[in-house]
């Protein structure tokens, strides 16, 4: 086969339907950018995850003297020197348990200090006011439910505290952002698979009598068809193309500059760009195979070989 | 060359076969002319010929291979050695005289070399040399139809199978495509015309098949148009 051929074929049927050719790059670029956004959106999603289910505890709050007054969980009045050794050594049996720190009233006034110092609150504070309390470091997030049931309600314990519940809330919000983005991605791709079907068959048209011809001097049915299937194969690549630019420009101006928002939110660390890099491969080989996919499927139908 | 055995063919949705129960031979080198009305399965038999169509029943063997047994991938191959010409020339209108031609050539893999060497050599042997440059437009109907006849011999068929190919041609440019297909037969190529032309085959007196209604009701060696009995 003559690759000049071939290729003088590709150029004069994308020109001949420049407008479907539009279309079908719009579209594939549009699905695959959300695509590739939502790859990012739930590696970004995951790396959060790691980073703050690492540094989260689960933390039993033990009742203090002013608890025992108001709190109807440290109806028994404050926690016990027993009772403590007693919840130490049962956090110490439990298997899903890595690490057991233990925070005194005057530790747990120092931090809060720091954290509110400026905050009128904390000024009134005393440290008798605070809470001692175990800071339990599970082997795996997921398990605080062991925990929760095992030293809720017990004598001295006025609360079992998860802070990976508040993160999951947060994660929660971005998993239904990124499965709308999914969806939206899954309707624009079959929107862009029509376009080509519908591509192939009026460019399959147009080009009837050529393809006649070619059928009665023996062309093979792969000569025949590689025209159509490599236009469909062009008209990806050139969205897939958008697609990568459309990803790496959206992250330059939403995280580095222009919102800037590693700057604003520091507190998150966003992925890197290798992470971005490494979806582009991704994505161009989809930009590629799926329009030739669907071109072929599209010529079994529409083109007689 | 081509031989058929008991060949009936219907085509789906169609009660009333187009072929029935046709058995011929046609040897290397001969000139056949297939006359019959429209609807006598003249279009039928060369559909099976070229292999568009498979028969219901019976056997089509060409070029020595039985169609039947043909895989889908190698009826390219097969194709390439038949030459076709049809009443509407089929001439793509955007491309000159000599690269209707060589498109035939380009679409099978020839290199470059071997095209630039014949594409002038066919186009000198039907008569149009010097029109390599002519887009089919600025034809007369004979010379568009002689490209034609180029585009089908160019790659040296062994079977030139011609459907009505002066059917949109006056007498006199008919007479002159008729003896380039003579001529073409002559170098050993063996023709198949279907036609209507009732001069034209009184003329050359060559063998004559007729169908009517999809059956074989005639077989003459240097024949005539219409029935002799």
């Amino acid at each position: 086969m003559r690759a000049q051929f071939v290729l003088s074929e590709i150029g004069v049927g994308l020109r001949r339907n420049l407008t479907m050719t539009f279309a079908v790059i719009v579209s594939v670029a549009l699905s695959l950018a959300l695509f590739g956004g939502s790859l990012l959106m739930s590696d970004q999603v995951s790396t959060m995850k790691g980073y703050w289910y690492d540094k989260v505890n689960v933390s039993i709050f033990l009742c203090n003297k002013s608890d025992a007054e108001n709190d109807a969980n440290c109806a028994k009045g404050a926690v016990t020197a027993d009772q403590k050794k007693q919840i130490l050594a049962d956090l110490d049996k439990m298997p899903v348990v890595q690490k057991v720190t233990y925070e005194s009233q005057d530790e747990a006034y120092k931090h809060y200090k720091q954290q509110f110092g400026d905050s009128p609150l904390a000024s009134s504070l005393t440290p008798d006011q605070m809470q001692e309390s175990y800071r339990i470091k599970l082997k795996n997030p997921e398990q605080y439910k062991v925990i929760a049931s095992a030293f809720n309600g017990r004598d001295g314990v006025q609360s079992v505290q998860d802070q990976k519940g508040i993160l999951d809330n947060l994660f929660g919000l971005l998993n239904l952002m990124n499965n709308a983005a999914l969806g939206v991605m899954a309707l624009m791709l079959v929107v862009a698979l029509l376009l080509i079907v519908n591509t192939v068959r009026v460019s399959a048209f147009s080009r009837r009598r050529e393809t006649g011809i070619m059928r009665l001097v023996g062309a093979s049915g792969f000569y025949i068809q590689a025209p159509f299937i490599m236009e469909a194969a062009v008209a990806g690549l050139i969205g897939g193309g958008l697609a990568c630019v459309f990803l790496v420009v959206g992250r330059y101006f939403t995280i580095d500059h222009g919102m800037a928002l590693s700057a604003k939110l520091t507190l998150i660390n966003f992925v890197g760009w290798d992470a971005v890099l490494t979806k582009l491969p991704l994505i161009l080989a989809a930009s590629v195979l799926m329009p030739a996919l669907a071109a072929f499927f599209a010529l079994r139908k529409y083109l007689k070989v | 060359m081509i031989r058929f055995d008991s060949v009936s063919k219907v085509y789906p949705k169609q009660t009333r076969p187009a072929l029935r129960d046709v058995s011929l031979e046609v040897e290397k080198g001969e000139f056949v002319f297939l006359v019959g009305s429209s609807g006598s399965g003249k279009s039928t038999f060369l559909r099976l010929v070229l292999r568009e169509e498979r028969c219901s029943h019976g056997q089509v063997h060409v070029l020595g291979k039985d169609l039947a047994r043909l895989s889908n991938w190698k009826v390219p191959q097969m194709r390439r050695q038949l030459g076709t010409v049809f009443q509407d020339f089929r001439l793509l209108p955007n491309k000159t005289v000599a690269e209707n031609v060589a498109f035939a050539q380009e679409v099978i893999g020839k290199s470059r070399g071997e095209i630039r060497k014949s594409v002038p050599q066919v186009l000198d042997l039907v008569g149009l040399g010097g029109k390599e440059g002519r887009m089919p437009g600025e034809l007369s109907g004979g010379e568009q139809q002689r490209v034609a006849i180029a585009r089908a011999f160019v790659n040296r068929p062994k079977l030139l199978i011609a459907d009505e190919p002066t059917g949109n041609l006056d007498p006199q440019t008919s007479v002159g495509i008729m003896k380039l297909l003579d001529r073409i037969n002559r170098t050993g190529t063996t023709v198949i015309m279907a036609t209507h032309d009732q001069n034209i085959v009184d003329q050359m007196r060559k063998r004559v098949i007729e169908l009517e209604k999809g059956r074989l009701v005639r077989d003459q060696a240097r024949g005539v148009y219409g029935y002799q009995h």
